[in-house]
């Protein structure tokens, strides 16, 4: 066989391979649509479940995903930046920075359940918060809290240095410089890392198993201190806990959770598109 | 009268010397030019003078340099900035606007009233010879501008903070003849409140511009005068070779 | 003033910046504060190497080797059908693919990588499980394996992402110098371009691991949650992750079961630690070399 002939069965096999990946994407995507689209009413999305959970709708799960993702946001994103902007403009090259990006290498790394026991042991019971809103959103705030870093970096790293150079010899302090010229020009990549961090936030189930996840609540949560219905942890109770419930109802909730995440990606994408045409530089 | 006193500078990068014990003083008013061969030393010698090489990692400068009888080492650096400005060798405007552009320094400095900023934006275009060129559409990007204009504009960024000595890193590489005329004009208009130092690589714009010359080879200074003296009767051999294009 | 507050600021930034640290460190003492009570009443090695997980018999056993085998039958699984596919993938996404397809492509796994795990482990009950149950002739699909296809998909994202860029900033001169030499594309790709990739090929095998062996629900919902020691792929099993998920609503808060709990995140956490450290060692070489 010659080299020729080898190279094309090679090349085959690969493309085989790629096609093993993406094809079952497109039949995760066509299912859920197929048989979850049927479920999605007005009463759905927004009525409160009855029966058990076998009829009505999920909005305490949309309403509790909601609010965790957005104590996620207010608790991670300000410190995930600082971080990321004292990695990149303040940090020098010493044991201590090293520490630091293992140390977020680490913590991206950690199981999501054992977040989960971290939020249990120092949230919950240690500070006294019991299984809240605060609890999950401080728990998911730091398992967030890498991606935001990360992302945010990148985005600084972005910004040339010779900008940062002329800010300097105009007699800027390091601030001033990071404030007026870095941060401005990083703003389309920290927001779209964000809402990509974001969004797994929203769809994490380990994490508020004890934070924070609650069976069935009768009424939407009233304050910081409240459990919470999640559309994860429903979506997990419904496929193995709760018995009889019809499988529309199921992909239905799959279905919300899915179109949730797809829709924050989808602005991540949108946003990183507009502002690279946008670029002036 | 003496702008700058430097005495025994020595510039390290990482353990390798870009700066070999420089002695030499830079007068009041003069345009000093400042040639010699790629990795001389010309850059570094400029970025130490307002300490911007500080911002690189592994940097290391032992020696004196006496701003008006002042140690530029115990100035605040970011005070020293304000008062020796550098212009560098592309241009480079920053994502501002024009006028946002200009006004960047005072600002940043602490200047907030805008119709003082706006008098100021206004005085150092004019003195970077832009003024008219721009002046009904300081609110476009900088980035619109062409490369002469960028140029200027960053001279007259430069302006803003009302400096005392203005640096310049190849200001005029790859620029056409027109902008770089209109450079070398407005150099010579600032004179009168300015001290210049001019890095080139062009010996031709070191004769055309400078009252004094130096001369920079492998991190040392080989001969400083007056710029007829050095480009017609050199005192060093090596000196002679350079402007006589022996070698680049 | 403003130096006043710019000097707060920068003291926030500072702050920020080792907040990592506090919080690994933190993570790492709220383990240790409740999982080591747990060998005040039990052995260590009774823990790690004990064949029988009996948490609410009377008296309670806390013998972890099957959980451990369990989650090491199925990353091993997993990682053993998601390098190959990935490894593939990823050449062919880098090197072969004509640009318009790349795009899609990268879309495409952009796209896996998006699906939360919670909606992977539902999709797996409701197809794969059925599906392997009737081609084994299982009592249930909700096996080991199950687990090792859903993880491996899981995990593909991760691995095809580091190999191509690893094979991306091979330098273009390594693989001119061969086609110049009259070699085959494909001989180029196996020769030249993944050896020299190899260091970041390692690291996406080590975070593909890292990924598989930290994940809870999907595991949970499809690897049948049985904690004995298996024999077979095609048999249901309990991961460590999966135990900790299931078993912590249950277990009262003080007790041996909560401890032991706690004591399986530890080994968890000290897991996913060494993983990541190589896998960042790995990453660091390549960008030494490159």
């Amino acid at each position: 066989m010659d080299v020729k002939t080898k190279e094309k069965i090679a090349f085959a096999m690969l493309l085989l391979a790629t096609i093993i990946i993406i094809t079952p994407v497109a039949f995760i995507i066509i299912l859920l649509l197929v048989r979850g689209l049927p479920a999605l009413s007005l009463d759905f999305i927004f009525g409160m479940p009855r029966e058990g959970m076998r009829a009505g709708g999920i909005f305490p799960a949309i309403v509790g995903t909601l609010y965790l993702t957005l104590g996620t946001a207010v608790f991670s994103i300000p410190f995930g930046i600082l971080a990321a902007i004292y990695l990149n403009e303040y940090a020098q090259r010493n044991w201590l920075t090293r520490g630091i990006e293992l140390a977020i290498i680490n913590l991206a790394g950690v199981p999501s359940i054992v977040y989960g026991l971290f939020g249990l042991g120092l949230f919950v019971t240690f500070l006294g918060f019991g299984a809240s809103i605060l609890a999950g959103s401080l728990t998911l705030a730091i398992m967030t809290l890498p991606v935001i870093i990360t992302a945010t970096r990148e985005a600084l790293s972005a910004v040339p240095w010779n900008f940062r150079e002329v800010s300097f010899s105009l007699g800027a302090s390091r601030w001033q410089t990071v404030r007026h010229v870095v941060l401005p020009n990083a703003i389309p990549g920290i927001l779209t890392g964000t809402i990509l961090g974001l969004s797994r936030a929203a769809g994490e189930t380990a994490p508020i198993l004890f934070t924070v996840a609650a069976f069935y609540l009768p009424r939407l949560p009233q304050s910081i201190y409240d459990q919470a219905m999640a559309l994860p942890y429903h979506i997990y109770v419904l496929s193995t806990q709760v018995p009889n419930v019809s499988v529309k109802i199921q992909y239905g909730t799959v279905l919300v959770l899915v179109l949730m995440v797809f829709i924050l990606n989808l602005a991540a994408s949108l946003l990183r598109t507009h502002f690279r045409k946008r670029k002036t530089w | 009268m003496v702008k700058i006193q430097i005495t025994n500078l020595n510039v390290w990068y990482e353990k390798q010397p870009a700066l070999k014990n420089l002695n030499l003083g830079i007068y009041s008013n003069e345009i000093l030019g400042v040639i010699g061969p790629s990795n001389s030393g010309k850059t570094s010698f400029l970025k130490t003078l307002n300490r911007l090489n500080e911002l690189i990692i592994g940097s290391r400068t032992t020696g004196e340099a006496l701003l008006d009888g002042e140690s530029i080492f115990r100035i605040d650096k970011h005070l020293l900035r304000k008062r020796v400005g550098i212009v560098f060798a592309l241009p480079l405007p920053l994502p501002l606007s024009i006028f946002d552009n200009v006004a960047y320094g005072p600002r940043m400095h602490g200047l907030k009233n805008l119709k003082k900023l706006k008098e100021i934006v206004e005085k150092s275009l004019r003195a970077a010879a832009i003024w008219d060129e721009v002046k009904d559409r300081l609110k476009t990007n900088a980035f619109k501008l062409s490369g002469g204009q960028q140029q200027r504009l960053c001279i007259a960024r430069t302006l803003a903070v009302e400096p005392e000595v203005i640096l310049y890193d190849e200001p005029c590489s790859g620029l056409d003849p027109i902008s770089t005329l209109k450079i070398e004009e407005a150099m010579q208009e600032l004179k009168k409140n300015y001290t210049q130092i001019l890095v080139t690589n062009n010996v031709k714009q070191a004769a055309r511009v400078s009252d004094r010359t130096a001369f920079f080879l492998m991190g040392c200074l080989i001969e400083i005068g007056d710029t007829k003296q050095i480009f017609t009767v050199p005192q060093d051999k090596r000196t002679d070779d350079y402007v006589t294009g022996r070698f680049g | 003033m403003n130096k006043f507050i710019e000097h707060r600021i920068e003291n926030l930034i500072f702050l920020s910046g080792i907040a990592s640290i506090v919080f690994v460190v933190l993570i790492f003492i709220f383990l240790l504060k409740e999982g080591l009570s747990l060998f005040s009443g039990t052995n260590p090695i009774a823990f790690l190497f004990g064949r029988n997980w009996y948490p609410i018999s009377d008296p309670p056993q806390f013998g972890i080797l099957p959980l451990i085998l369990g989650s090491l039958l199925v990353t091993f699984g997993a990682i053993v059908i998601a390098v190959p596919l990935g490894l593939a993938a990823a050449i062919y996404v880098a090197e072969v693919a004509p640009t318009w397809l790349r795009d899609i492509l990268k879309s495409g796994i952009e796209l896996l990588a998006a699906i939360p795990s919670i909606v992977l482990g539902f999709i797996g009950i409701v197809t794969l499980a059925p599906f392997l149950k009737n081609l084994f002739n299982l009592p249930s699909g909700l096996t080991a394996l199950a687990g090792s296809i859903m993880l491996a998909f899981m995990a593909m994202p991760t691995i095809v992402s580091i190999i191509e860029d690893s094979i991306v900033s091979v330098p273009k001169n390594y693989k001119e110098g061969s086609l110049a030499l009259g070699a085959t594309r494909w001989q180029t790709i196996y020769r030249v371009i993944l050896p020299a990739a190899s260091s970041g090929i390692l690291a996406a095998v080590m975070l593909g691991i890292g990924r598989v062996i930290g994940e809870t629900m999907a595991v949970l919902m499809i690897t049948g949650n049985a904690a004995v020691i298996p024999t077979s792929i095609l048999q249901p099993v309990r991961t460590l992750t999966a135990t900790i998920a299931a078993e912590m609503g249950e277990a009262v808060a003080g007790s041996g079961h909560y401890y032991a709990l706690f004591a399986i995140g530890i080994i968890l956490f000290i897991i996913s630690f060494i993983i990541n450290l190589l896998a960042d060692f790995f990453l660091h070489r390549k960008k030494q070399r490159a």
